[in-house]
């Protein structure tokens, strides 16, 4: 069967999602003050917790890089909430049967911002980029062996095996679309492009004084017209989350995402009228926390060790403490929101204490002086600000089953180092994305030839189960999807069963608006994406 | 003339004294920097989330990481005997230039903070002098000792909160109105605006030392024989108070006050990244969490250097406060 797709079928997609947001305005009783109709004008404020490095997410796949991305260089592809994709540049596309040709047709009349068309060459070019600088584009792009251009506005991707994922993987931010013109014969790291883009986005780049802010322009010669409303977008950069607050408090901030405050201070905002809180636009990269073991650990290379670690935690009191209720629990290392895949099954290891007791009687560990079984440290990646109280958390819960945890505090690059290069660690609360696919997100985890020492977020517990590294590869070429989900169950429940790490939650990320701006997370990478609906009341 | 001859001495004795001082500076650091874990391809592997082996590989060699590290440290102290910093690949771009864009932000935001603590410190200083023992002086004193003894972020949180949040009389963060394009009297007035908090923030601790250390001075100038004299002369207090107690118990401030200038800077890492300030201070801090040790020796190298011609300023100073100082 050849899937085929339209515009129009997104076009009502678009529509019921505004639909669908004026309701939600209705049922808050602020309806009288909105109006569906896009207002234009206007300078939006989008507050980001720190400066990126670079403009275009095509050498990096940094937080901060990939949120202003899209806004000039775009995708092929665009998703809504369910990473069902829509048309961006491509009007059109096709997968063949065997799944291992995919055929686009690209949008007409689409002009990059120095007035060169945008082209199937354009298309060929950043898929061969992608593949060979992308961080996640060398294993994305793997499979393809050519891109065919038979005219300026079809692009044929070849694949050498089927790659059920890539489909997912052509957001703006995720596989920009790069004017080949400007990068070709250059070193596209070091390209000038990288810090002052070029590209077919609704807002064109004007300046970026480093340490301050970056402005975007609207582009008067959007291919999607009359889009985008607002005449400016200001990406200002505040390290501090107290002072990030206080942002949003007294209106210097429009908009920020993935919680930009700390959690703590969220209670206090929400009294705030002018504030919204918004959970769509997240499911394109969902995260899972995790307690993850090093499986050459003294301790914890015994499934009945990490076994009575699992019947000690209480994973719903480790969300209303730690994050403030804000994530879902998760018993698999596939996120709830990926709904497809994920395997709802609770862990066969409930919260029971005395069990846990046992089982570390059995494995060699009695209770001796102090009642201590014995006593180990505690990493934690230091990303999140709720680490240090995760850490917190498990030393209390562990403490109660006579395991004496010492957390142990490093910034990012020293926690990498000892978990990936050193390997002296026992084990770590980190947390990984899923992404938009588990074979992109998922089985780097676990896949025993991803344990590649020096590596960071490869196989860090050392985990080597030749039937999951079956399951996973048999998974990441598997055209059909019921097959494919059942790979993923079936891996799902072993790891449930092997606990190499325990997986304990989805973290909840909410974008925070000023009440005056509307349509900003109408897809599944939000204000991630182009930003080109966006619109602000006068 | 004595006073060009003094100050030729000064910058004479200054040079020879730098040029050791910076080398040693440089060297230490980036010894100093080699022992810290995790390298600047670690940084960028966990701020993605992601890596491979390949993009790491990459990422070492393009960073000059693959090097022996003597040959590191040789290839950096040669660019810089060619007065090049260097290059950041993090940032894809010079270090000169990046520290270029952000050092005008922190000397106003160092410079503004000196000079309200030294002018808000010697006034509340004198005040508590004069009238020591007495009601204006406990008053003070209390509210002094606050300063002493709060941290200068919690001052500037506090800054925040009222006049930025319940008063709404100043922005909280950044240094200028992103985007307005302002001129004239409208730019000066918009900058002093964003400038107040953070330097108030920076300077509330000096302004406590400042404060105690005139007024001890000054106590201790009032016991001493000269001071009677002008008293029997018939001057007035006012002016007895200002050009001989005043001017002699200066020397001990501006002799602190120089050597606060490091400090400044240490706390300006904290205020700047408090209100988003775009300065050195933040870079520094910036370049040391993603190990991008160009950038970072480049930070240190320019800041000892403003230290060093600090320290040359505050001696000319004393040199013109008391000429006895500086003759040898």
């Amino acid at each position: 069967m050849t899937a085929k797709f339209s515009e129009s079928g997104a076009k009502t997609t678009r529509r019921a999602a505004l639909v669908g947001a004026s309701a939600l305005a209705l049922s808050v009783g602020r309806a009288g003050a909105q109006t569906p109709t896009p207002k234009k004008g206007g300078t939006l404020t989008f507050m980001q917790n720190s400066e990126p490095q670079t403009l275009v997410a095509l050498t990096t796949v940094a937080t901060p890089a990939l949120t202003v991305s899209a806004k000039v260089t775009e995708g092929l592809l665009e998703y809504d909430y369910d990473i069902k994709p829509r048309p961006q540049l491509a009007t059109e596309w096709s997968i063949s049967p065997d799944g291992k040709t995919y055929t686009f047709k690209l949008r007409p009349n689409v002009k990059f911002h120095d007035g060169k068309p945008f082209t199937s060459a354009d298309v060929a070019y950043s898929i061969q980029l992608l593949k060979t600088v992308h961080p996640r584009g060398r294993n994305t792009f793997a499979n393809v062996t050519e891109v065919k251009t038979p005219d300026p506005l079809t692009a044929i991707i070849e694949l050498s095996k089927p790659a059920p994922y890539l489909i997912k993987a052509l957001t703006a931010a995720e596989a920009p679309m790069m004017p080949r013109h400007i990068y070709e014969g250059t070193d596209p790291l070091a390209n000038p492009n990288g810090n002052a883009p070029i590209g077919t986005g609704p807002y064109k780049f004007k300046e970026w004084v480093r340490g301050s802010h970056i402005i975007y322009e609207r582009n008067p010669d959007y291919w999607d017209a009359p889009k985008p409303y607002i005449d400016r977008m200001v990406c200002k950069f505040l390290p501090d989350p107290g002072a990030r607050s206080i942002a949003f408090e007294n209106g210097s901030a429009d908009i920020g995402y993935r919680t930009p405050v700390a959690l703590s201070d969220l209670e206090r905002l929400k009294k705030i009228p002018t504030l919204r809180f918004e959970t769509k636009g997240t499911s394109y990269s969902y995260n899972v926390s995790t307690l993850q073991f090093n499986l050459d650990s003294q301790f914890f290379k015994e499934l009945k060790v990490r076994q009575a670690v699992a019947h000690a935690i209480d994973r719903e009191l480790l969300i209303k403490t730690v994050v403030y209720g804000y994530g879902t629990v998760c018993y698999s290392p596939i996120a709830p929101g990926l709904k497809e895949f994920h395997d709802p099954t609770p862990s066969p290891y409930k919260l029971d204490l005395k069990k846990a007791e046992a089982l570390l009687d059995e494995a060699g560990f009695p209770r001796g002086a102090n009642k201590v079984r014995f006593k180990v440290p505690l990493d934690y990646n230091p990303i999140g600000d709720e680490s240090r109280r995760a850490g917190e958390f498990m030393r209390a819960a562990l403490g109660r089953i006579g395991i004496a945890v010492e957390i142990r505090a490093a910034d990012p690059s020293a926690f990498v180092k000892r978990v990936y290069t050193d390997r002296e660690f026992d084990f770590t609360y980190n947390g990984h994305s899923n992404l938009f696919d588990p074979t992109v997100g998922v089985q780097r985890l676990y896949w025993s030839k991803n344990f590649k020492k020096g590596v960071p977020f490869s196989n860090g517990s050392h985990y080597d189960n030749p039937k999951v590294d079956a399951l996973l590869e048999g998974a990441a070429v598997e055209n059909d999807p019921v097959k494919r989900k059942q790979m993923f169950i079936d891996f799902q429940r072993i790891i449930a069963e092997e606990v190499p790490d325990i997986p304990l939650y989805s973290p909840l990320y909410l974008t925070i608006h000023n009440v005056r701006v509307h349509d900003h997370s109408l897809t599944a990478d939000g204000v991630e994406a182009n930003m080109a609906a966006v619109w602000l009341d006068a | 003339m004595r006073m060009g001859r003094r100050i030729a001495a000064t910058l004479k004795r200054t040079a020879i004294h730098a040029l050791p001082t910076v080398l040693g500076i440089i060297v230490l650091d980036f010894l100093l920097l080699q022992l810290m874990p995790g390298d600047a391809a670690d940084v960028i592997a966990s701020e993605s989330g992601v890596a491979t082996a390949e993009t790491m590989a990459a990422l070492r060699q393009r960073f000059g990481l693959d090097q022996p590290v003597l040959t590191q440290l040789v290839n950096f102290l040669s660019h810089l005997a060619q007065f090049d910093l260097g290059f950041s690949p993090r940032y894809n771009m010079s270090v000169l230039d990046m520290i270029m864009t952000r050092l005008p932000g922190t000397v106003l935001l160092m410079v503004t903070a000196l000079s309200l603590a030294l002018v808000l410190g010697i006034v509340v200083g004198s005040v508590m002098a004069a009238w020591a023992g007495r009601w204006p002086d406990r008053a003070l004193s209390v509210v002094v000792l606050l300063f002493y003894s709060m941290p200068g972020f919690w001052v500037g949180l506090m800054a925040i909160v009222l006049f930025s949040v319940k008063l709404g009389w100043l922005p909280s963060d950044g240094s200028m109105t992103v985007g307005a394009s302002l001129t004239g009297w409208a730019f000066v007035a918009d900058r002093a605006k964003h400038l107040i908090l953070p330097a108030l923030a920076l300077a509330s601790f000096f302004i406590a030392v400042y404060a105690r250390l005139v007024r001890a001075s000054m106590l201790e100038v009032q016991r001493q024989d000269f001071m009677r004299t002008a008293q029997a002369k018939g001057l007035h207090p006012f002016f007895i108070q200002l050009r001989h107690a005043l001017r002699n118990a200066l020397i001990p401030v501006t002799t602190v006050a120089g050597m606060h200038l490091g400090n400044l800077l240490g706390g300006a890492v904290v205020v700047e990244t408090l209100f988003g300030w775009p300065g050195m201070g933040r870079l520094a801090l910036e370049a040391v969490l993603a190990r991008d040790f160009s950038v970072l020796l480049g930070v240190l190298l320019l800041s000892s250097l403003l230290v060093i011609i600090a320290n040359v300023l505050i001696d000319l100073l004393h040199a013109w406060l008391d000429p006895r100082i500086g003759a040898a």
